[in-house]
């Protein structure tokens, strides 16, 4: 795409329209996905709980979301009166952007990413770091007890669990030994045995009992990061009532919905591509290989994004300070023994590679 | 070059600016946000100059971090900020002088490194250009200042046990949640079954 439009308007102009439609491909499979991912969890949901759930607008309900999101935009905007103002419209608009702006460097295949930058884990950890201002802004500006309450939850749990999520990262790429996110899913070419995850390969197996309990970490730590059940105290609907979104309606909460579940979604794409070896098919010969990359990776997702709706509807809710012992007396030890066992390990044999 | 000297103003503008408004908000928790603004331009700098690893690290500890904990205290503070401001005309002459001081500083560095510009020009980096950030800041941080990184090390880690020294309290009588004796609990130890009779009740 972007030589085909090189060639036509030339090396600049050629460069950024081909960087623009990328981006907008990318915004709108996202979208769609989205729209589809909130019914599958809503399907899943159901079917756990022995219901049926939305089966009513169009076949299956497949057209549910489609309905909802007409039905959030249409209704009335109301701010309230104490809010303040400009803070309480900026707090969805920043979940949205900044849920948006990290699959700028998410590799859906090979050369698939909008920015293939050098410090691609990085930028995705700082992005992800911000996720908590459109929460904590949310919460305060609608000058409301419960929203300030969940605002209050949500930074303490975000920040926490960030800590653990930042040591596993790093047991990554001391493997791998780049921040780049392409080269971390190279490094796991060649089959299900190679993924960071399940390494069968000698000598690296004797890094799989580290390395698979930092998959099942870094999968609870997501759900903590997002918010999701059984981490879900910022919004905790039966003592919080909405936590941080009581105030908000119509196109404001559907932007804080969207920008939610994107980030679960990014959750379940840095899982694959930090442990599960992102667009790489799990058996590396022709039936398999001949399904295009970008199939296995949105494949994977979906898988891990399955695990997150299977924990929503089996898991009862933590409560505050289980969380917090959870993230500051069982993770953050066990990831920072993990990353001395992972370095240890490269600094003796100087890496898998 | 031109798209990089305009994105250099309007980032230092916004920084600068922004910086200007965290003094001046009346409301504390917005100061806080302007602070945030301004660090994050920073970063844009930081990426402006090819430091892009010092940039996502400014946004991860300072925005992500930091500036998350600041507002978590801000928010639950209940002081009225426009009383404390009373004070301004008494404080502002020593005010002044810090602020010339530091101004003087800038100024003594900014035109001795104009002045030896050419000498540093001359000389070769450290590193080789080819290196990425991250290789090149660990090559001389782990080596030549090894000492200053394990010092700042220590100062942190007595920082951090002065604060937890400060703020722990034994309390008496505080019933704490032991995990490992909850889920080791077995039935019989937990369930008894009691024949009453009618009417009579356990009493």
């Amino acid at each position: 795409m972007y030589g085909f439009f090189e060639n036509m308007m030339g090396p600049h102009w050629g460069h950024f329209t081909a960087s623009v439609l990328h981006v907008l491909i990318i915004m709108i499979a996202l979208l769609l996905s989205l729209a589809y991912l909130l019914l599958a969890d809503r399907k899943i949901w159901a079917a756990v709980q022995m219901r049926k759930g939305p089966n009513v607008v169009g076949p299956f309900g497949l057209l549910q979301s489609f309905a909802d999101f007409f039905k959030f935009v249409f209704k009335e905007i109301v701010i309230p009166a104490g809010a303040d103002r400009p803070l309480f419209i900026l707090a969805p608009f920043l979940t949205f952007v900044l849920a948006f702006i990290s699959w700028a460097v998410i590799p859906a295949g090979p050369g698939l990413a909008v920015s293939d930058i050098n410090v691609g884990i990085l930028y995705l950890f700082a992005i992800s770091s911000l996720g908590v201002y459109g929460i904590i802004i949310g919460g305060w500006a609608s000058n409301s007890k419960y929203p300030f309450l969940g605002a209050l939850r949500s930074a303490a749990q975000m920040v926490s669990y960030e800590v653990s999520i930042g040591f596993i990262i790093i047991t990554v790429l001391l493997l791998v030994g780049s921040l780049n996110l392409s080269d971390i899913v190279e490094a796991q070419a060649g089959g299900i045995w190679h993924w960071h995850a399940f390494m069968l390969t000698w000598p690296n197996i004797v890094l799989l009992p580290v390395l698979f309990p930092m998959l099942v970490i870094f999968f609870v730590s997501a759900l903590a990061e997002t918010n999701r059940p059984p981490f879900d105290l910022p919004e905790a609907e039966s003592e919080l009532v909405a936590g941080y979104q009581v105030e908000y309606s119509s196109t404001p909460y559907l932007l804080f919905m969207i920008g939610e579940y994107l980030n679960i979604v990014l959750m379940s794409a840095m899982t694959v591509i930090l442990f599960l070896g992102g667009w790489h098919s799990p058996l590396p010969f022709p039936p398999f290989e001949w399904i295009p990359p970008v199939f296995w990776f949105a494949l994977k997702i979906v898988l891990v994004f399955f695990m997150f709706a299977m924990v929503k509807a089996m898991v009862p809710r933590y409560r505050y300070d289980q969380l917090m012992r959870l993230g500051w007396k069982v993770f953050l030890p066990t990831s920072l023994v993990a990353v001395v066992l992972v370095g240890g390990y490269v600094a003796l044999t100087g890496g898998p590679a | 070059m031109i798209l990089q000297a305009i994105a250099f103003w309007i980032l230092a503008g916004v920084a600068v600016s922004a910086a200007f408004m965290v003094v001046a908000a009346r409301n504390p928790v917005r100061s806080v946000m302007w602070l945030i603004l301004t660090f994050f331009t920073t970063a844009g700098l930081f990426v402006l100059i090819g430091a892009e690893f010092l940039a996502m690290l400014l946004v991860v500890v300072y925005v992500g971090a930091v500036a998350v904990l600041f507002l978590f205290v801000v928010m639950m503070l209940d002081v009225d900020f426009v009383e404390l401001k009373q004070g301004f005309l008494q404080y502002m002459p020593v005010g002044a002088l810090i602020a010339l001081i530091m101004l003087a500083e800038m100024a003594f560095v900014g035109a001795s490194w104009a002045a030896s510009r050419g000498e540093a020009a001359a000389q070769p980096p450290a590193i080789p250009v080819s290196a990425s950030n991250i290789e090149a800041i660990g090559a001389v941080l782990y080596t030549e200042y090894v000492y200053f990184f394990q010092a700042a090390g220590m100062v942190l880690l007595v920082a951090m046990i002065g604060a937890i020294v400060l703020t722990l309290r034994h309390r008496e009588g505080v019933k704490r949640q032991d995990i490992g004796k909850q889920v080791g609990r077995k039935r019989d130890e937990a369930v008894e079954l009691v024949d009453i009779e009618q009417g009579e009740g356990i009493g």
